[in-house]
């Protein structure tokens, strides 16, 4: 009952929003520049983000130091395997967007990788030209819809997030993710709640992992940690929604211009 | 008949001039980054890397106009005795946290791959850190200003998307806005950075 309220909302948001956003790039541009997206619970975010940088140091940190010594082929594979099941989450929001070739392209992407590439283990798929995956999701969804990020929020355990950001994570409990929902939603008798919460605590494993060096390099040179991860979020997620990893796409250059004269 | 003759050859004089000293930009960023992986590689102490590093960072990097983009419109309320204090400052801190930054990679191997020009000023060139047993490759973007064709300067590293530059102005912005956009609070964490 409440999934199907949730859907309704969701569905009658999205279309009252479509009606009234500017869904140009320009205007998406705008309203994710990440100097315009207020910090207006600094004081309980900047406590959070300090639980959470302990909570990085005894559980996070750790593991991924220890998940770093494994093979080379051992930790492609779990990576493999994670990103295959973020397909799951991905292909609603591509057609969300409108983008259906990437969701077809997704779609065969899950079945040859979950069935040839053994679960996911062997990324077969780029080998047969389907290449390019970038993770979706309903946050992306409604900032593409039109919706602006509202304040920026540290969420407990899970990190930096908006407004937006964090109701479209929510959207994942209610019957938007289809892992979720095989999983601790009981759809299926084969897969346990554990199996989500095992992979989700992979991914933040894994995501730390790979980018163990900068986070501790960024942590060292910073005169304000919690800035430069709430600017490098924000700026992640700008980039994101317009789909560009161009710099020239998402900066504006008029202040370096302004430094010439 | 004669100074028909001369001009094109004072024409192709000058020409030849111009253009031999100028550096395209993408050579400019693989020739620095080759200088800084060979200090890298070779078996130096972490003090002598750094050290050779920062001599490397004030050649090749536009510190100044770092500092003063980093600033945001912080800058256009400063009297010249504060920006020239902040220069000093800056300067110290850019190249203690560039330095420490880099020395901590060994042997890093970067590929310059293309360029892209954006206007006179401005290049943008593309390159990738290849990848280890221990991080994924990475792409690394650099502007390049090249309004003085000769001595082109990095303004900027954009990795995987997301601008250093950038992203330091949102640091110090923050720790502005968290001081009561009082300058002095920002010299003072710059002083105690460096000192460290």
């Amino acid at each position: 009952m409440i999934k199907k309220i949730a859907i309704i909302l969701f569905t009658t948001f999205t279309l009252i929003v479509n009606v009234n956003a500017g869904t140009d790039g320009e205007l998406i541009l705008k309203k994710n520049q990440p100097s315009e997206v207020k910090d207006c619970f600094e004081k309980i975010n900047r406590i959070t983000f300090a639980f959470n940088q302990t909570l990085d140091g005894v559980i996070f940190q750790p593991a991924a130091s220890l998940y770093r010594k494994l093979p080379s082929p051992a930790k492609v594979g779990v990576g493999n395997s994670l990103e295959n099941i973020s397909h799951l989450l991905t292909i609603p929001n591509n057609i969300l967007q409108g983008d259906f070739k990437q969701a077809g392209v997704n779609t065969g992407r899950f079945i040859i990788n979950t069935t040839i590439g053994i679960l996911g283990i062997f990324d077969i798929a780029q080998y047969l030209g389907l290449t390019n995956y970038e993770k979706e999701d309903y946050g992306q969804s409604l900032a593409k819809l039109g919706v602006g990020p509202g304040c920026y929020v540290v969420l407990p355990v899970l990190g930096p997030s908006t407004i937006r950001d964090t109701m479209g994570s929510t959207l994942n409990f209610l019957g938007g993710d289809p892992w979720y929902n095989v999983t601790v939603g009981k759809d299926t008798q084969y897969l346990k709640n554990s199996d989500y919460y095992f992979s989700k605590g992979a991914s933040g494993i894994d995501f730390r992992a790979k980018n163990y060096d900068s986070i501790e390099n960024l942590e060292k040179n910073s005169l304000d940690f919690y800035a430069s991860v709430k600017s490098l979020y924000l700026q992640d997620r700008q980039q994101k929604i317009l789909n560009s990893r161009k710099i020239i796409n998402t900066q504006d250059d008029s202040d370096w211009e302004e430094i010439n004269q | 008949m004669k100074s028909k003759k001369i001009i094109p050859i004072i024409f192709f004089y000058f020409f030849i001039i111009s253009n031999s000293y100028s550096i395209e930009a993408d050579v400019f960023v693989q020739s620095t980054v080759n200088r800084a992986s060979k200090i890298l590689s070779e078996n130096l102490s972490k003090e002598e890397k750094i050290n050779q590093l920062k001599l490397i960072a004030e050649k090749t990097v536009d510190i100044s106009a770092i500092g003063f983009y980093t600033l945001g419109s912080a800058r256009k309320n400063l009297n010249i005795e504060q920006k020239e204090k902040y220069s000093i400052l800056f300067r110290e801190y850019f190249l203690k946290s560039f330095s420490s930054r880099l020395s901590e990679y060994t042997n890093p191997e970067i590929d310059v791959l293309s360029k892209e020009v954006l206007s006179e000023n401005y290049t943008i060139v593309n390159s990738l850190l290849k990848g280890t047993s221990e991080r994924p490759e990475v792409k690394i973007d650099w502007r390049v200003y090249t309004k003085n064709k000769e001595n082109p300067l990095i303004r900027d590293l954009i990795i995987e998307g997301l601008s250093l530059a950038r992203t330091q102005k949102e640091e110090f912005s923050s720790i502005l806005n968290s001081n009561n956009n009082n300058i002095n609070f920002l010299f003072k964490t710059l002083e105690e950075f460096s000192e460290n």
